[in-house]
């Protein structure tokens, strides 16, 4: 059964509709990677899933119950942790205080301070330094550790690799398999087309707000995605 | 010598008033970005409450004041805690506008509810001659005693403030949805819950400030503007975001209006808004902001 499905949703920025009737669906323990061109709605999508824009009540099903239109608070009670584009740490805490609001939603898991220290080693040394002193890499790793610190079941990263060099992109992508190991499902939006094939299983491509194609990653040809992420 | 040495300690002693009243300020604007314009106001409001209470309790004098302020803290907290999660939360936005009017209408709300209460007549607290008391130093200075409690509690709470802010969940709460208030939402945190518990905590500074300002001096219920102006220069001169500054900003501006004062008595408080304008100029970030 999906973790997570969305039945025809829709999104609003006041008039402006972003999303046209979105079908999408992620299995448990699995990795779905949605991607598109700038402004095609994958964000959208994203922040409309964690009930930060509004939703129709049943448009959004999460382990067997609705939960379009709760606010985001309590959707990551439920399970679903962010990692939102542009990691959004907060610039006046420190790294490991950063890490400690992850926690705020008190789910009980596997995931800890150490835990997160063990997966980034580098987060370790600069635990007492404020997260604005850090460098892109470790930034995404602290908002990355942040997210899991809530012991969510679905893990939801919006453009991990945005602004970062591609070493610290590959050591960054690289751990997603060993936080997944664990059970978790992830829904990871990229740029960067070979790398959303090849960390996903399934994969959905968006353009002005709808589907435009989706499949098993290892199914899907490069020339339909091209169609598809174009549209031409 | 002697006598400007005296000069500045007054001030201190002053300072420490003007800094009780404007760290509820600095929590509220710290952690909403919300110019509460009725502060002032809540604070006279703090002071009737006490007067009321202490001649409602008809306790001893020397302790009436004290029993009142006990029972003010938490009426205080509830107060401010309701204040904001059934009022202000709903003037919240990218807008500061209507936080402005919404402050603004109930500080006329305040005011005109104590004049019709209490009618326009300046009451004062009484606390059993401790206004009056005072403590002879070395070299011919003297310091009161209220003075210097006052100084006291505001340096406690200022040290108290500073701790809850760096040390524990809940400050750590209060600088996150200060920082990114979407992002602390997607943490879980309700910051709506978070909100309405710095306005609790700003209330138990303002109820500290009203009923240690109605022991000191007499209080009417039109006094609120005047108490609000001192609040803002003392938190913009000691630097937004950190209660230290604020305290050195209230000591500050007591030192300038005592130095004033010494002057011409006519003098003190025009000579506080000259420094206060000439920090705005020459450092408007404050003497101690926010470090990182």
């Amino acid at each position: 059964m999906a973790l997570l499905s969305t039945f025809g949703l829709e999104s609003f920025y006041g008039d402006f509709q972003a999303l046209f009737g979105i079908d999408f669906e992620v299995e448990s323990g699995e990795i779905a990677a949605i991607i598109g061109a700038n402004g095609a709605g994958k964000s959208t999508f994203l922040k409309t899933v964690c009930g930060l824009l509004k939703a129709g009540p049943d448009k959004i099903v999460f382990d067997g119950q609705a939960i379009g239109g709760i606010a985001p608070g309590r959707i990551v009670q439920r399970g679903i942790a962010m990692v939102p584009e542009g990691r959004r740490l907060f610039a006046s805490l420190s790294v490991e205080e950063n890490l400690l609001m992850g926690a705020c939603a008190k789910r009980s898991g596997a995931w800890d301070l150490d835990a997160i220290y063990a997966l980034f080693p580098m987060l370790k040394d600069r635990s007492g330094s404020p997260a604005t002193a850090l460098s892109g890499g470790e930034q995404q790793m602290t908002a990355i550790g942040r997210a899991l610190m809530s012991n969510p079941r679905l893990l939801i990263c919006d453009e991990l690799s945005l602004g970062l060099g591609p070493m610290i992109i590959k050591e960054i992508y690289a751990a997603l398999p060993r936080i997944c190991s664990e059970g978790m499902t992830a829904i990871v939006v990229e740029q960067d087309v070979s790398m959303a094939k090849q960390i996903s299983s399934r994969l959905y491509c968006l353009q002005e707000g709808r589907v435009t194609l989706s499949g098993p990653s290892n199914q899907l040809t490069m020339e339909q995605i091209s169609l598809a992420y174009f549209g031409v | 010598m002697a006598d400007y040495l005296n000069t500045i300690v007054q001030g201190i002693l002053l300072g420490g008033l003007y800094a009780l009243f404007a760290m509820g300020q600095s929590l509220i604007f710290g952690v909403m970005r919300l110019t509460n314009t009725a502060h002032g106001d809540f604070i006279i409001l703090a002071a009737f409450g006490a007067y009321s209470l202490v001649v409602l309790l008809g306790l001893p004098q020397a302790v009436a004041p004290w029993v009142a302020l006990g029972i003010l803290l938490p009426v205080g907290f509830a107060t401010g805690y309701g204040l904001q999660r059934f009022v202000l939360n709903g003037t919240l936005g990218r807008d500061p506008l209507p936080s402005l009017v919404v402050t603004f209408g109930v500080a006329i709300v305040v005011q005109n509810l104590l004049q019709e209460v209490y009618t326009a007549d300046p009451r004062s607290i009484e606390s059993d001659g401790l206004n009056t008391a005072s403590v002879a130093l070395d070299g011919g200075l003297a310091v009161g005693t209220l003075p210097v409690i006052i100084l006291s509690i505001a340096v406690a709470m200022a040290i108290a403030m500073q701790w809850l802010f760096d040390h524990t969940p809940l400050g750590r709460a209060f600088r996150a949805v200060s920082d990114d208030r979407d992002a602390a939402e997607l943490m879980g945190l309700n910051y709506r819950h978070v909100y309405a518990l710095a306005t609790g905590f700003a209330f138990l500074l303002i109820v500290c400030a009203g009923t240690l300002y109605g022991m000191k001096t007499t209080v009417a219920p039109a006094d609120g503007p005047a108490l609000l102006l001192f609040s803002f220069e003392a938190v913009i001169i000691g630097g937004m975001g950190s209660f230290y500054g604020t305290l050195a900003g209230g000591i500050v501006l007591g030192v300038t209006q005592a130095i004033g004062f010494r002057f011409d008595p006519g003098w003190g408080i025009w000579v506080g808004h000259m420094v206060f304008l000439a920090i705005l100029l020459v450092r408007p970030q404050g003497l101690l902001p926010k470090t990182r």
